[in-house]
């Protein structure tokens, strides 16, 4: 909504007051007003001036040279508008003006002939484009008649307009008028208001003569009134109406037109002007479209129309679409002689369902959606008359014919001081309670501390005793709340230990060096279906489909993580960026069906990241390791570590996996991800060089953790370590050779680490040679000799069982 | 001999003085205080002596061994010390050459901002609630007061998936889901931080997916004094002790009277300038008193329980703290982005 001040002023005294204090005031009782435009940008030394005489150049076919009175001077000047013409009084720029744009105005010839000024067209005095009157669009701005020769042209065009932009809240429709915004000036000032003239002077016939209302639907039309004036005029519109028009950002067209949209702004009441001779019949009935039925609207466009379109009609077809916009047959015209004028209450659904199916928004459907202020309908149809009346030589009939099952009572609510103070946390008085109540315009019985307020139709978003708070709260003042901390018993606060837990995961990878991404969780089609570990793949062969995606690049539900990371390398790789180590927690959504879901899907929590190029660099010491498959090996081991989980590696081969370097994560016999090294067609659609991914269940791992461990004592005696190297089959895994070992081993030993496995020279052809460190110790006492030897011993038989191996010679 | 063993004492400290390295100095030791050098040699030869002369020569050759070992002793530690500082000198780095690099990562900036709000709001007894990001129309509009058909449903276009299900808007069905957990049974203080999803083109201000952190407060005699109180607090420690609050009327669905708050511009005070675009003043949240259709449609009697709540977007307060010019870097994941703020 754009508030011209200067249009305000006609309703409410602000001449106290800047536009910027008035801003910040309207601002801070509850309508965000979002910028102060003027209305053109500044300019001076303009006046109106008088054409006394207006000859062809003599060197020049499509100029003119003119003679202006400009009240205290004459002036010759050059003009090239086509319109300009003797007896016109137009804008004069003298010699020394500026106008915007910094343009300045001096004395020049122009082919040999000397112009002292310049006579302007409304765009040249900074008026946008799309704002002047058509007539004035390919020339010079004519002022009325009546317009004072040597007038500062600046004020008489409302150049200087300070117009305020206010941001509406949905429930704040009261302001989409100026007498709303006046109302709401009024509150906040506490100055009074002043309502606009609705009295007309009726003609002795009768509307019902001309016209009859029938309405099918009350409850999508509860109200309607058709208003007749005849012998109307069609011409301009005065001055500082179109004025008025032009700072509310609507070009004025004509009279009829102009007041139609000029009451629109003024009462926030959209009313529609048909031309009578041209609505077809008389009779109006407003109904329910019949399905594709048909009307050519005002923009001439041909729109079909359905039973969930409420129109108007001639009895036989439509002549409007409710509250949306009207047909051109019956389009008001220069040849307009009798004017049927709507003021209606259409529903906010009806008219919503219309302006939404054939994509029309206009200030009549936005205000109609929102709800128009019934108690204001009629008095907009009245109103417009009177303007009619005096601007458009008019004659009002008796009227207005109606169709009246409106509801126009106000509502009630009851507030007591107590409960106020009470929801607030303030101490106002019942005194100030009141004078809020009054500044605000409305209706209260006052009784000890108890008002039982009436609210006026306008502000039909008050029904409950908590907007009643919320208006009294504003006008006194969200500055003046005092500040308070609860008083209710008090909870200590906290992360869960599920919360904590994830803390501390992520300051792990950090720890290890991986940088926390956040992606997208929606993505294409085939990047959400891509990398998706086994165990969440068993639960959902599709991801997700939006119902209407924005585009294919965001349309479906990650099932993986992964390849929106990935993206995000190929994203900084592109830039040179080439050493990347990312890591990111999030949710993937599992649902047995992508489409047609009938329940919500399952979220879960995964941890995934990536590492690509070099891991460690110090090039001065000619030290670069590049990242490889035991880099995340080692970053999820460490992880499993922390928590306390043994999870075992397999062998795995797994889609987008380079299938000799994936390992599948177990937490006994459940599957809880995978890790290693990017198949290389993958990589290569990521354009990356040697990736490597781990991406794990963190349900699985939040539910497993024993993160508070008993203490074990540090032990007192030395430990004893045994080194044994074996020589098996290429294929055997160490992890099965290591399980054998711990297996067999006996309590005594406390860790088994692989130290070094060989293959080649002095080894038969597929074989290797894997060599573990043993660890034993007692707690208690110093080890025997023996102890150890029979567990060596043990170990071996058992390896040399379970996989063929040998002792290394 | 006392005369020898007081020649070969000068003889022996003589040499010692001018040894230069500890070979010479073994030398020196094995040839004087050896088994077969010449102080040992004297000792032998003491059966000659008469009963009253043994003790006494006995004595001054232990003492001319004494000192001599001693000397040695004192010599070697000082070429000991010697030869260690010139090996420590040969060992000499440049150390202003580069350390080996701690291979480091760190948050993102998003995380860091959403844990020290979670951590601000624990501290005034805030639990932090998850919920999830696929949400029922239920949760996510009618149990806020935002029924089929409401016209504040325009304010934010969603992602569908069935008519039922939706990317959540917002994080406050979290706060829906948690009373209605409850049903009127206790108070609820809970902080929801998460995801959020709007049908927004992605551009400089605007992204279709984003994050919020939500809170909620129910509780017997709630005022919004206190919502004003507990946002106070939280601007201050989130921005700086220097910076005020004001709260402006607004309007959301969920809650009534419904609040605006902004925070003074860290750069004009309240003054206005480029920043706060002239006004002195920079929106950070939005909040109000829960509606009594929201506390009654999770069953709490809205005689009997109040509550505030409020919410707010990590991003726009990264874009506030750090400057950040665009949104869209939050989700590009560029390294040089995400380095700048891994020391948090």
């Amino acid at each position: 909504m754009f508030v011209s001040l200067n249009w305000l002023k006609n309703y409410v005294d602000i001449d106290n007051i800047s536009s910027e204090q008035l801003a910040e005031k309207i601002t801070k009782s509850g309508i965000e007003v979002e910028g102060i435009e003027y209305v053109a940008e500044a300019s001076s030394n303009v006046v109106v001036g008088y054409v006394q005489s207006c000859e062809k150049h003599p060197n020049a076919d499509k100029l003119n040279l003119c003679q202006v009175d400009t009240g205290d001077e004459e002036l010759q000047i050059i003009c090239g508008a086509p319109n300009v013409a003797q007896g016109q009084k137009v804008a004069v720029a003298k010699p020394g003006a500026v106008l915007p744009g910094n343009v300045k105005i001096k004395k020049a010839k122009l082919r040999g002939v000397e112009s002292q000024g310049m006579i302007c067209s409304l765009q040249e005095l900074g008026i946008e484009e799309k704002f002047v009157p058509k007539e004035f669009a390919e020339g010079i701005f004519v002022f009325p008649e009546d317009a004072e020769v040597g007038a500062d042209a600046r004020e008489l065009l409302n150049l200087d307009d300070a117009i305020l932009e206010l941001g509406l809240t949905p429930n704040r429709a009261d302001a989409m008028s100026m007498l709303g915004v006046a109302y709401e000036t009024s509150a906040i000032l506490d100055t009074p208001v002043k309502l606009p003239d609705e009295s007309v002077n009726l003609s002795s016939e009768q509307a019902a003569d001309y016209v009859s209302v029938t309405v099918e639907d009350a409850e999508l039309n509860p109200y309607y009134g058709a208003f007749v004036i005849k012998d109307v005029k069609v011409k301009n519109s005065p001055l500082w109406m179109r004025n008025y028009l032009i700072a509310a950002g609507i070009r004025p067209i004509n009279n009829v037109v102009d007041i139609t949209n000029y009451v629109l702004l003024e009462y926030g009441q959209p009313l529609h002007a048909f031309d009578y001779d041209r609505f077809g019949s008389k009779e109006i009935v407003v109904r329910r479209a019949h399905d594709k039925e048909t009307i050519t609207t005002l923009d001439d466009q041909e729109r079909e129309l359905y039973s969930n379109h409420l129109v108007i009609t001639n009895g036989q077809e439509p002549t409007a679409i409710a509250g949306v916009m009207g047909g051109a047959d019956s389009e008001v015209s220069e040849q307009t002689k009798t004017v049927l004028l709507e003021a209606a209450y259409f529903s906010p659904a009806a008219v919503r369902q219309s302006s939404k199916d054939h994509g029309l928004r206009s200030e009549s459907s936005t205000r109609f959606e929102k709800g128009v202020d019934p108690e204001r309908v009629k008095r907009a149809g009245l109103r417009a008359c009177q303007l009619l009346s005096e601007y458009a030589d008019g004659i009002i009939l008796q009227g207005p014919v109606e169709f009246d099952e409106l509801n126009c009572t106000e509502a009630t609510v009851e507030v007591s001081t107590e409960k106020v103070n009470e929801r607030l946390g303030t101490e106002i008085t019942s005194d100030e309670i009141s004078d809020i109540l009054r500044k605000l315009h409305f209706g209260f019985k006052a009784n000890d501390g108890i008002f039982i307020v009436t609210v006026p139709t306008r502000r039909g978003d008050i029904t409950l005793f908590e907007d009643m708070v919320e208006e009294i709260a504003r006008i006194y003042g969200y500055d003046n709340l005092p500040y308070t901390l609860p008083a209710g018993a008090g909870q200590a606060g906290g992360l869960t230990s599920r919360q904590s837990l994830k803390r501390e995961i992520k300051h792990y990878m950090e720890g290890a060096g991986l940088m926390e991404a956040i992606t997208y969780s929606l993505t294409s089609k085939e990047r959400a279906e891509t990398l998706v570990s086994p165990e969440i793949r068993e639960h959902a062969t599709q991801s997700i489909r939006l119902s209407m995606p924005m585009s294919e690049e965001h349309s479906n539900l990650r099932l993986s993580i992964l390849p929106e990371l990935l993206a995000s390398f190929s994203y900084n790789t592109a830039r040179k960026q080439a050493n990347l180590a990312y890591y990111e927690i999030g949710t993937v959504f599992v649902s047995p069906v992508a489409e047609k879901l009938t329940e919500q899907p399952r979220e879960l929590l995964r941890v995934a990241g990536a590492v690509t190029g070099d891991w460690l660099l110090h090039p001065m010491q000619q030290e670069k390791k590049q990242a490889d498959f035991f880099l995340v090996k080692g970053i999820v081991e460490g992880l499993l570590d922390k928590l306390g989980i043994t999870a075992t590696f397999k062998q795995a081969k797994l889609e987008g996996m380079h299938p000799g370097r994936t390992a599948q994560v177990y937490l006994g016999e459940q599957s809880i991800g995978f890790l290693g090294q990017l198949h290389p067609s993958l990589q290569q659609s990521y354009d990356l060089k040697d990736t490597y991914v781990f991406d794990l269940d963190m349900e699985a791992l939040l539910g497993q953790t024993n993160n508070e461990p008993d203490f074990s004592k540090i032990p007192r005696y030395p430990s004893v370590s045994r080194d044994i190297a074996l020589v098996v089959d290429q294929e055997i895994p160490a992890g099965d050779i290591k399980a054998t070992i711990v297996e067999k081993a006996g309590a005594l030993l406390k860790d088994v680490q692989v130290f070094d496995v060989y293959q080649g020279e002095h080894l038969q052809a597929g074989k290797k040679s894997i060599a573990f460190s043993l660890f034993y110790q007692d707690p208690e006492r110093t080890l025997k000799d023996e102890e150890v030897e029979a567990s060596y011993q043990a170990i071996l038989s058992a390896v040399e069982k379970n996989h063929q191996a040998e002792l290394r010679g | 001999m006392r005369e020898r063993l007081q020649a070969l004492k000068e003889e022996a400290l003589a040499k010692v003085d001018q040894a230069d390295t500890l070979n010479e100095l073994q030398d020196i030791k094995v040839a004087y205080l050896g088994k077969k050098g010449p102080i040992t040699e004297v000792l032998r030869g003491m059966g000659k002596l008469s009963k009253e002369e043994r003790p006494v020569i006995g004595e001054l050759a232990n003492k001319v061994r004494e000192t001599i070992a001693g000397e040695l002793d004192a010599k070697k530690e000082k070429l000991e010390a010697r030869e260690l500082e010139e090996k420590l000198e040969k060992e000499t780095i440049d150390v202003t050459l580069p350390g080996r690099p701690v291979t480091l990562g760190g948050p993102h900036l998003l995380t860091s901002i959403v844990e020290e709000i979670e951590d601000l709001f624990i501290g005034m007894g805030f639990e932090v609630r998850e919920g999830p990001e696929v949400e029922t129309d239920y949760y996510n509009f009618e149990a806020l007061n935002l029924p089929k058909g409401h016209p504040a449903r325009d304010m934010q276009d969603s992602f569908y998936i069935t008519e039922e299900l939706l990317m959540r808007t917002h994080t406050s069905p979290v706060q829906a889901r948690t009373m209605g957990k409850y049903q009127g049974s206790k108070p609820v203080k809970m902080i929801c931080p998460g995801k959020v999803y709007r049908r927004d083109t992605d551009d400089a201000t605007h992204s279709h997916q984003f994050t919020q952190v939500e809170g909620l407060y129910v509780d017997r005699n709630v005022r919004m004094s206190d919502l004003k109180g507990v946002l106070n607090r939280f601007a201050k420690q989130m921005f700086g002790e220097e910076r005020e609050i004001r709260l402006r009327p607004s309007f959301f669905p969920f809650t009534e009277p419904s609040v605006e708050m902004d925070i003074s511009c860290k750069v004009c005070h309240g003054e206005g300038c480029s920043v706060c675009k002239g006004t002195g003043w920079i929106e950070i949240l939005g909040g109000g008193m829960v509606h009594p259709r929201v506390l009654e449609m999770a069953g709490y009697d809205s005689k009997e329980y109040t509550g505030f709540a409020f919410g707010m977007g990590p991003e726009r307060i990264a874009m506030l703290k750090y400057g950040v010019d665009d949104i869209r870097h939050f989700y590009t994941n560029d390294i040089r982005f995400l380095k700048q703020y891994h020391k948090a």
